[in-house]
């Protein structure tokens, strides 16, 4: 994922340094497609050798990756008929036994198997929500800091204003006037969580616009989209992806939250949801942890991973920020 | 004037994932470090004007989201209850929605500004009336959390960073990242099994929700709403000090290499002085102005706490107001979470020059 950002950065470089006297081409000069492709798989492998060292990074990716195969796998292993309610396997709220390791819900569901097919539904909420958020963020960030004037005044005080507000409040308000499914869920995360991103994009953008190539591009001709997109956007690519990753995890607890007051699309199992389906048939006062545990400690889980994996990319890409060692 | 300062605070503010504690590198603005003494009533007139412009810009986006609602919000309140016509034209003059809608905007405005948001659909009651009642319970349970949360983030915060590396600082900083990733209502749920509802071994050693058992006078009330203030109070706390602690924790990092550190420990000063007067002052200042940004966090950590607990307050409030749902109410407390927030970083805004000791000295 991250590879592919520091690719791209390396690519506008690496296309450059073709040009330019400094090149470091060693032996055969090579064409400049296969010089620029050897760049990025030194780039690459430099990345992965410094986030390697970051000993929660690692954990976190591997966590993830293993909670991506079993989401993927689902089908597979779980098979879809587990959301059935008609004919369930078991009895109404039974505790963990050999047959059902974790139980059973009020209408005699497996619960593991709710819970597997439920990872579906928060990784692919969280995902495309961060997605959503991302897009948003480094399109106004690119623009407002390659545009300057009353166009990046107006944006970013709007930016400024989104960032005060209480983004939970406006999702859960977005989620409650808009009707009644995943894509409203999210939409109204996409929506409001992406100011923090156009932030540091603006100011990456700044800092990148200030350099001499960028004078030399529009020297040469370049216009407003080939400096914007060939220039600006490979160099806050990394940044992006770093932002992402955070994202996807504060993207994965707002989906739970949703889901829990009751926002979320009735339709499918995720596992906020679930937590919203203990909750009401009181397994709160009835005591029955195997009911609200197992869903809880998987939000926790992956939100985790994914910070995880975030703060060792953001300590790859800017050593001075001394966070997660 | 805004616009100079503005970008700080809100660069500071990018940093609101507890990744990017750092990334914002929160350095205090020019303008608020540089300032003239005469031009703090200037400062002040720019900030307040900016929080009117956000104020406003609030009530305009409460106006038209609860607009968006694809169909008659009439339909939408009444649910599948068959109405008739009539009572359909009784209810839209009621709530004033047979108005065009520029003339609902200026109506609602008006209304807004003399202190009427409207009337209740659940409780057949003023909406401010509503509020007023529940935000004195908020208030307690969320003041006390801050207060917590901000003192436990900011000491563990800025030992991790003094000795950063050691295995303090990572248990403190694995732990602080571990319960942010926490949902807040889960561990009020599970707290509420271990310790009010009990497991075997341990009786139920807190009630299970709601502020006061009622009867008690007195001092014994005041017991009473401490008691159930409990675990309501150690979920916020425990769901929020984590980004108090990254925050603090990379801003007294920022200030590690500083020159002054090194000359006050050459002064012959101890360790825990060179900490505690010299670092902790400085990284304390762009700390105060992230805890505040953060609140936004806050308000919805306090939403779905208090819908756990079935605190009365606000968030308890939002929850059933979105379980009808009532839109009057639920515009109401919009308008109200989001001008707390607003107000409060307006008030930050205030004072951090007046905490910069670099500043009218």
């Amino acid at each position: 994922m991250t590879a592919e950002a520091t690719e791209g950065s390396e690519s506008t470089t690496g296309a450059e340094g073709t040009e330019s006297p400094e090149s470091p081409a060693k032996g055969a000069a090579p064409g400049p497609r296969a010089l620029a492709r050897q760049r990025r798989r030194a780039t690459v492998a430099r990345f992965w050798n410094e986030y390697r060292r970051h000993r929660a990074g690692v954990f976190g990716l591997a966590a993830l990756s293993l909670f991506v195969l079993v989401a993927l796998s689902a089908p597979l292993t779980v098979g879809s008929d587990v959301e059935s309610v008609t004919n369930a396997p078991g009895q109404p709220l039974e505790s963990p036994s050999g047959r059902f390791l974790l139980g059973t819900d009020q209408f005699g569901r497996d619960l593991l198997g709710l819970l597997i097919w439920g990872s579906r539904v928060s990784l692919l909420v969280g995902l495309l929500a961060a997605a959503l958020s991302v897009t948003i963020g480094a399109l106004i960030g690119i623009t407002a800091g390659h545009f300057r004037g009353w166009y990046a005044t107006v944006m970013m005080r709007i930016t400024d204003w989104f960032l005060v507000m209480p983004t939970l409040v406006l999702a859960i308000v977005l989620a409650t006037v808009l009707s009644r499914s995943l894509g409203t869920i999210v939409l109204a995360i996409g929506v409001t969580t992406w100011p923090t991103t156009a932030r540091l994009v603006r100011a990456q953008t700044l800092a990148v616009e200030s350099r001499p190539y960028i004078e030399r591009a529009k020297a040469l001709g370049g216009g407003h989209w080939h400096i914007m997109s060939r220039h600006v956007l490979p160099n806050v690519m990394p940044l992006v992806l770093a932002q992402t990753t955070l994202i996807i995890s504060s993207a994965i607890l707002a989906e739970a939250t949703l889901a829990f007051l009751g926002l979320g699309d009735p339709a499918v199992v995720s596992w906020g949801g679930l937590l919203q389906d203990a909750r009401e048939a009181g397994s709160v006062s009835s005591g029955d942890w195997w009911y609200l545990v197992p869903p809880g400690v998987g939000i926790a889980l992956v939100a985790l991973a994914f910070t995880l994996c975030g703060r060792a990319v953001e300590a790859v890409l800017n050593p001075r920020l001394g966070v997660s060692r | 004037m805004s616009s100079v300062s503005r970008p700080t605070t809100a660069e500071a503010g990018a940093a609101n994932g507890p990744g990017s504690a750092g990334a914002g590198r929160p350095s205090p603005s020019p303008r608020a470090r540089g300032l003239p003494v005469g031009a703090y009533p200037r400062y002040v007139a720019g900030r307040l004007a900016g929080a009117a412009v956000s104020l406003l810009a609030v009530l305009v986006t409460s106006f038209f989201l609860f607009r968006m609602i694809p169909g008659d919000p009439v339909k939408f309140m009444t649910g599948r209850r068959p109405v008739s016509a009539e009572q359909i034209a009784v209810y839209r003059r009621e709530f004033g929605l047979d108005l065009p809608l520029w003339q609902q905007f200026t109506d609602y405005c008006g209304k807004a500004l003399t202190g009427d948001l409207g009337t209740s659909y659940q409780f057949r009651a003023p909406v401010v009336d509503k509020i007023t009642e529940a935000l004195p319970n908020t208030l307690l349970l969320t003041g006390t959390a801050f207060v917590l949360y901000t003192a436990l983030g900011v000491f563990l915060g800025t030992r991790s960073a003094w000795r950063h590396g050691g295995l303090g600082d990572r248990l403190h900083t694995g732990l602080a990242l571990t319960l942010y990733s926490i949902p807040s209502f889960w561990l009020g749920l599970l707290l509420i099994i271990v310790l009010s509802v009990g497991v075997d071994p341990i009786p139920g050693l807190f009630p299970t929700g709601g502020m006061e058992s009622g009867r008690e006078e007195g001092f014994a009330h005041v017991v009473d709403v401490a008691h159930h203030l409990v675990l309501p109070v150690v979920t916020l706390v425990a769901v929020e000090y984590g980004q108090t602690l990254l925050v603090s924790r990379s801003a007294l990092l920022d200030e590690m290499g500083g020159d002054y550190l090194t000359t006050a420990r050459a002064k012959g000063l101890r360790d825990d002085l060179v900490r505690r007067r010299h670092a902790v002052p400085n990284a304390l200042l762009p700390t105060v102005t992230l805890i505040f940004v953060n609140l936004g966090r806050t308000v919805a950590g306090v939403i779905l706490v208090e819908t756990v607990f079935s605190w009365p307050g606000l968030g308890g409030l939002f929850y059933q107001a979105l379980s009808v749902p009532d839109l009057p109410l639920v515009q109401g407390l919009f308008f109200v979470f989001a001008a707390a927030v607003i107000l409060m970083n307006t008030l930050a805004d205030l004072l951090y020059p007046l905490f910069d000791p670099r500043v009218g000295r």
